[in-house]
């Protein structure tokens, strides 16, 4: 058990201290760090899906009028290693899937570096390709681990047993398509190489990310570079959700441009297009879900066979499967997954993978098994909340979602509800109401360090994290405020820098946990060196340690979402005028940026529930609707009555603060919540995301 | 994106001379579909010709009751005029429905029109298109054709057309201004666009150099009860499924005419004559109403897709004419 | 190609030779280092680069500068009447946390001025429910569906949008517009 801080700061509802910057549009994001007299590098993308670069005609290209380098396999450096396909670029003629860097040109304006890159010619040898995913392959495999590290199935008991003789069974397959992360802000890179006598050379990256010590960290081995050697500067990020969390081939792009052109800054800026098949993805799922049950609804037996892609070059696995393994108390229990290595981009984490899609199948599949039973939804949750940790047997250091779920009901205006669906018709709209349960775990990662100097009555403190709208500036003063107990005017927190200390990831909602913890480590360190009367220059330094609490609990926050839908009786049209979310994470450390976090990802919720579907063409093998008039993320007016609560929890396992983490759980849940109520409202069972009006249209 | 040159004449003549006598220049006005295209690469000319302040920017009453609407006219404008609030609604509807606040400050009446197709791989120049480049096939063929046509559509390409405001345009009776290298001349709003046949590479009956200087539209008191219903998978800010423009004149619960057009469907704003003509002398009833779309959508041909295809575009075009047309009879029950 | 050109930028005025090919948005970013403004799709279909030109909002990224010689471009840096004030509208997006990652917010700020234009000259929107009479403004529920609608062309990954609409609805001289 560690010690609670006293919240004075940490509880308090302050505004962005970067919110001045961010609405008149003077936070400098990595495309716009000034420098002099920048390059402007522009790629070419592979537009066979499979097969290897037999020829590159850059004469054309190279010939045009401020045109100062073009980039291919042939002359680009041979980098130290090649061990990450993904980001192998330019290290060899193989295609692993159509959008890959095949080229780069470097020229003096943005509009001749795009024309020569129209105009570098390249040839292939195609090979024939495979992209379609299904369940009934016969190359599925089984990868060592899922994200991150978990193991990939699991099993307990005997699940065929339950199902034959449970009283009560459903054995349904549930999909969930591929999702693009799609933050606003494109990734881009400033990238300069300064070749320095005597050590070596320097290399500064301004980039776009949501971790500024491991894109270091990534580099360094990449190019083989000494970490003093390089150095990542990142003070805002325009938002990631995942997709910023590791580098991408273009930040190795960016960086073996600017190597080519020594002492010139290049800036790379990948267009919204080439997001689509170099920046990550949500891979499409297939869920399995098998629920054995008795009558009053305890199950007996819960399962879920997950079939997913990867690509080829290289493995990501998403967790869609683990999420089940703590949800529900069951004795008998299943969970696998099987991966399909396709040729297609590189899939990677998008906001909260594995909880994300995997709450989807076991949400509508509980929705489901409650109609089959006659039993209130909510109930049917409520009657199978465990006492323990199913998978683990350990305790939860909180749970609270029987919390969440009553609250949430209480606030919704669940009572009452008439279970049977297509029966509510208001002023020409099928009207309807679905819940969800929320998920997400509390994480920490290994390591953060964070400084601590006294100067000028002020403290400052140090730390390499990453503000990606999350808040951070914010509410990291917040934290090392209290642990000062000093006033939170009087601390300034410094991030976004590899000059600082190292810090993890801005990714798994464990930020605050860790850099968190890392400050309160470090204030411990000051106040043990120089009490409570500093002078001017003292200093010290802290990081984040293990905390033993986690081998004796299960950390997770819990959530419950109740959405009302509304669906057109003449055009199927779906809309969402109600959607609540009431979440148990911990201590909220600021309740206006916190809130913005649930509502934010309820919103991605939202989207992924009624639009999002990157359409990704068999044929090709890329995604046909690449950009953001195709590919729909929600609008303003997608969005109506959209509320977030919380319910307070005190936990004093979880960390210094008491917190657990608020930028994930919100996206999770919500799809189904909004198919239950699609359902509710239709009578049409909504298996399959994304919600399109054609699904449940009259008559279709 | 090509390098290209950009002047701006002094007047719409010089300026149709300018783009008459090289193939590959183009008149830039609102720029809000071409400067997408030039940096698509869909679109490559070697020159621009600015004629934003070549053509008028008023809306003017003409004799016969109507208005003749600049080609300058932004669409914002346009939208907001009185007149055209009052006199023809639907046009207000449909212009407000289309795109962003930001695009209809930017595009222009006579560019609106012009806008071209949004299909996905017309808009990738990786991809084979007949319209872009004719003769290299359609890919959009047993691809993402959700967006695709259900009408009129040929073997070389299924596109449809994006605008909203042509649609009900198509529906008012209007008529185009154009003014070429051999004078002016008039076209029938329904005949400005061309269905794809064996030229998807065209999407107008306009020669090149012919500009749109203004459209008109006629006295049409049915249009007073006139309404665009759009549907599409976003609640705003999104291209149409489909689309239904109408105007109806309903006495005694009996119609007496109609107009209509359908957006979404086809690679023109497709003028809806049989449903307009089932829809004459019929009782105002969800019944009449089914059959004038049953009428409309008898040729109807979905299109197949990895992503599923377009067949919902049929019973969807069904329920969204019946609703609108329902709305527009006044009516509180349904048959 | 070159061509020479005048522009007013947030009250200070640039002579600059730009390509015929550079969008007004990438003549402020790249050329004057005007980077309130920001790129997030290029192609009109995210409003992250709005700004005002002549009072009116447009986007920067599908409007060619050769053809905007001489216009009056406001940014949200230059919506502030000074360096350590701010407008209305940057308050309320302050307070009401109408942003996260910040990246689409100075395009949503010039937005919202615009719509703040448009609702005060009465044009209707897609959510007016009689474009004759134009919008309801007394009404709060309507206005928060009116401003809803008028902001749709600014996307928000992070999904702000009930903080933009509140803030929106604030300077408007509503004091609740989020309902509820």
């Amino acid at each position: 058990m560690t010690t609670t801080l006293e919240p004075r700061a940490i509880g308090r509802d302050l505004a962005r201290r970067d919110g001045g910057a961010k609405v008149r549009g003077t936070a400098v994001y990595a495309d716009e760090t000034p420098v002099a007299d920048p390059l402007f590098c522009r790629i070419v993308q592979a537009t066979v899906a499979r097969g290897r670069v037999t020829e590159v005609d850059t004469a054309d290209a190279s010939a045009l009028d401020g045109v100062v380098a073009v980039l291919t396999t042939a002359d680009a450096e041979r980098l130290a290693s090649t061990d990450d396909a993904e980001l192998a670029v330019l290290q060899g003629t193989g295609i692993g899937f159509r959008g890959q860097i095949v080229a780069a040109v470097l020229a003096g304006t943005d509009e001749v570096a795009r024309e020569a890159a129209d105009l570098v010619r390249v040839t292939y040898a195609e090979e024939e390709h495979d992209a379609r995913l299904s369940a009934d392959r016969d190359d599925l495999y089984t990868p060592e681990s899922v994200n991150p590290t978990y193991p990939p199935d699991t099993a307990e008991g005997d699940m065929a047993a339950a199902m034959a003789e449970a009283p009560v069974t459903l054995d349904r397959t549930y999909t969930t398509p591929m999702h693009h992360n799609n933050p606003m802000e494109p990734h881009a890179t400033t990238a300069l190489w300064e070749p320095r006598e005597g050590d070596g050379g320097h290399l500064t990256l301004w980039d776009s990310t949501q971790g500024v010590h491991p894109v270091r960290q990534t580099v360094t081995q990449i190019f083989g570079l000494e970490p003093e050697q390089v150095r990542v500067i990142c003070p805002f990020v325009g938002g990631g959700f995942g997709s910023k969390g590791t580098p991408h081939a273009n930040v190795v792009m960016a960086a073996l441009a600017a190597r080519a052109v020594p002492g010139r800054p290049v800036r790379l800026a990948l267009t919204r297009q080439q997001m689509f098949s170099l920046a990550g993805y949500r891979t499409p799922t297939i869920q399995r879900m098998q629920l054995a049950a008795e009558r009053d609804g305890r199950l007996r037996g819960i399962a879920i066979d997950v079939v997913e892609q990867t690509s080829r070059i290289k493995e990501f696995a998403e967790q869609t499967g683990v999420p089940t393994r703590n949800m529900y108390a069951a004795p008998n229990r299943r969970t696998t997954h099987r991966l399909a290595a396709l040729d297609v981009p590189v899939p990677s984490w998008m906001r909260a993978p594995g909880e994300c899609p995997g709450m989807f199948g076991p949400e509508v599949a509980m929705d489901e098994l409650a109609t089959a039973l006659g039993l209130d939804p909510v109930e049917l949750r409520i009657r199978n909340e465990p006492e323990v940790a199913p998978e683990t047997g350990k305790p939860f250091s909180s749970r609270n979602l029987v919390a969440c779920l009553r609250e949430g009901a209480e606030r919704f205006g669940w009572a009452g509800r008439d279970h049977r669906p297509g029966v509510r018709l208001e002023d020409g709209w099928w009207v309807g109401t679905g819940v969800a349960a929320s998920v997400y775990p509390t994480m920490r990662m290994p390591k953060s360090t964070a400084t601590v100097t006294y100067d000028g009555g002020r403290y400052v403190a140090r730390i390499g994290a990453a503000d990606l709208g999350t808040g951070a500036w914010t509410v990291l003063p917040q934290i090392a405020a209290d642990a000062l107990g000093a006033p939170v005017e009087d601390v300034d927190v410094l991030i976004g820098d590899t000059d600082h200390p190292e810090a993890s990831v801005a990714g798994g909602s464990s930020g605050t946990t860790t850099w968190g913890s890392a400050l309160v480590e470090a204030v411990r360190e000051f106040r043990d060196k120089y009490g409570d009367a500093p002078q001017d220059g003292d200093a010290a330094s802290g990081s984040v340690k293990p905390n033993p609490a986690e081998e004796e609990y299960v950390m997770s926050a819990f959530g419950a979402q109740f959405a009302e839908v509304r669906v057109h009786t003449d055009t199927g049209e779906v809309r969402v005028p109600r959607l609540y979310g009431v979440f148990a994470a911990g201590r909220i450390v600021n309740p206006r940026l916190a809130r913005s976090q649930f509502l934010g990802a309820m919103t991605m919720g939202l989207g992924m529930a009624l639009h999002e579907q990157s359409l990704l063409d068999p044929r090709t093998g890329h995604v046909v609707n690449h950009d953001l008039a195709e590919y729909h993320v929600p609008a303003n007016a997608d969005v109506d009555d959209l509320q977030a609560h919380w319910i307070d929890e005190d936990d004093p396992y979880v960390n210094a603060m008491g917190s657990k983490g608020v930028g994930e759980i919100g996206i999770v849940g919500t799809a189904a919540a909004v198919a239950n109520a699609a359902w509710h409202a239709t009578g049409v069972r909504l298996r399959d995301l994304p919600v399109t009006l054609d699904r449940v249209l009259p008559g279709r | 994106m090509r390098p290209f040159a950009y002047a701006t004449p002094p007047d719409a003549r010089e300026a149709v001379l300018a783009v008459a006598e090289r193939p590959d220049a183009t008149f830039l006005a609102g720029g809000t579909n071409l400067v997408d295209h030039l940096r698509l690469g869909v679109a490559a000319p070697g020159l621009l010709v600015d004629v934003t302040a070549l053509t008028s920017a008023e809306i003017d009453d003409l004799s016969d009751g109507g208005l003749r609407i600049g080609a300058a006219v932004r669409n914002s404008d346009l939208a907001a005029d009185r007149r055209v609030r009052a006199r023809y609604p639907v046009l207000a509807e449909a212009l407000l429905a289309g795109a962003s606040g930001q695009l209809r400050n930017m595009a222009t009446t006579g560019g609106n029109p012009l806008q071209r197709t949004r299909c996905v791989y017309f808009q990738d120049v990786t991809t084979p298109c007949n319209k872009r480049a004719p003769g290299s096939g359609c890919a959009a063929l047993g691809g993402a054709t959700r967006n695709h046509a259900v009408l009129g559509a040929s073997e070389h390409c299924i596109a449809t057309h994006p605008s909203d405001m042509a649609v009900a345009l198509a529906a008012l009776d209007a008529r185009v201004q154009v003014l070429g290298p051999d004078g002016e001349r008039e076209i029938p709003f329904t005949e400005l666009h061309t269905l794809p046949g064996d030229t998807p590479e065209r999407d107008t009956v306009l020669e090149h150099g012919e500009l749109i200087t203004a459209i008109d539209v006629p006295d049409l008191p049915i249009a007073t009860r006139s309404r665009y219903r759009k549907v599409r998978d976003r609640a705003s800010y999104a291209f149409a499924l489909v689309s239904v423009a109408a105007c109806l004149d309903v006495a005694g619960g009996e119609i007496r005419d109609a107009r209509i057009a359908l957006g979404g469907v086809a690679h023109k704003p497709w003028r809806a004559h049989r449903a307009e003509e089932a829809l004459r002398g019929a009782p105002a009833t969800d019944e009449s109403y089914r059959a004038a779309a049953a009428a409309e959508l008898a040729d109807a041909r979905p299109q197949e897709g990895f992503d599923g295809g377009n067949a919902f575009k049929i019973p969807l075009l069904t329920g969204t004419l019946v609703s609108t047309l329902r709305a527009l009879a006044g009516e509180e029950t349904r048959a | 190609m070159e061509t020479e050109l005048t522009l007013r930028v947030d009250g200070a005025t640039h002579h600059l030779r730009v390509d015929t090919r550079t969008s007004l948005l990438d003549a402020l970013r790249q050329r004057l280092g005007a980077t309130s403004p920001k790129k997030g799709c290029d192609h009109g279909q995210c409003g992250a680069c709005t700004v005002l030109v002549g009072g009116r909002r447009i986007l920067g990224c599908l409007a060619l500068a050769v053809a905007h010689d001489g216009a009056e471009v406001t940014t949200s840096a230059g919506l502030a009447p000074g360096p350590d004030e701010a407008h209305p509208v940057h308050r309320a997006f302050v307070d009401h946390d109408a942003f996260q990652c910040g990246y689409c917010t100075p395009g949503q700020v010039c937005s919202a001025v615009g719509v703040l234009d448009e609702l005060e000259r009465g044009w209707p929107s897609a959510a007016t429910a009689d474009v004759v009479a134009g919008p309801d403004l007394g009404d709060a529920r309507a206005l928060d569906r009116e401003i809803a609608e008028r902001m749709s062309g600014n996307l928000c990954r992070c999904g702000a949008y009930k903080g933009i609409r509140a803030a929106v609805a604030e300077v408007a001289g509503v004091e609740d517009g989020a309902r509820r």
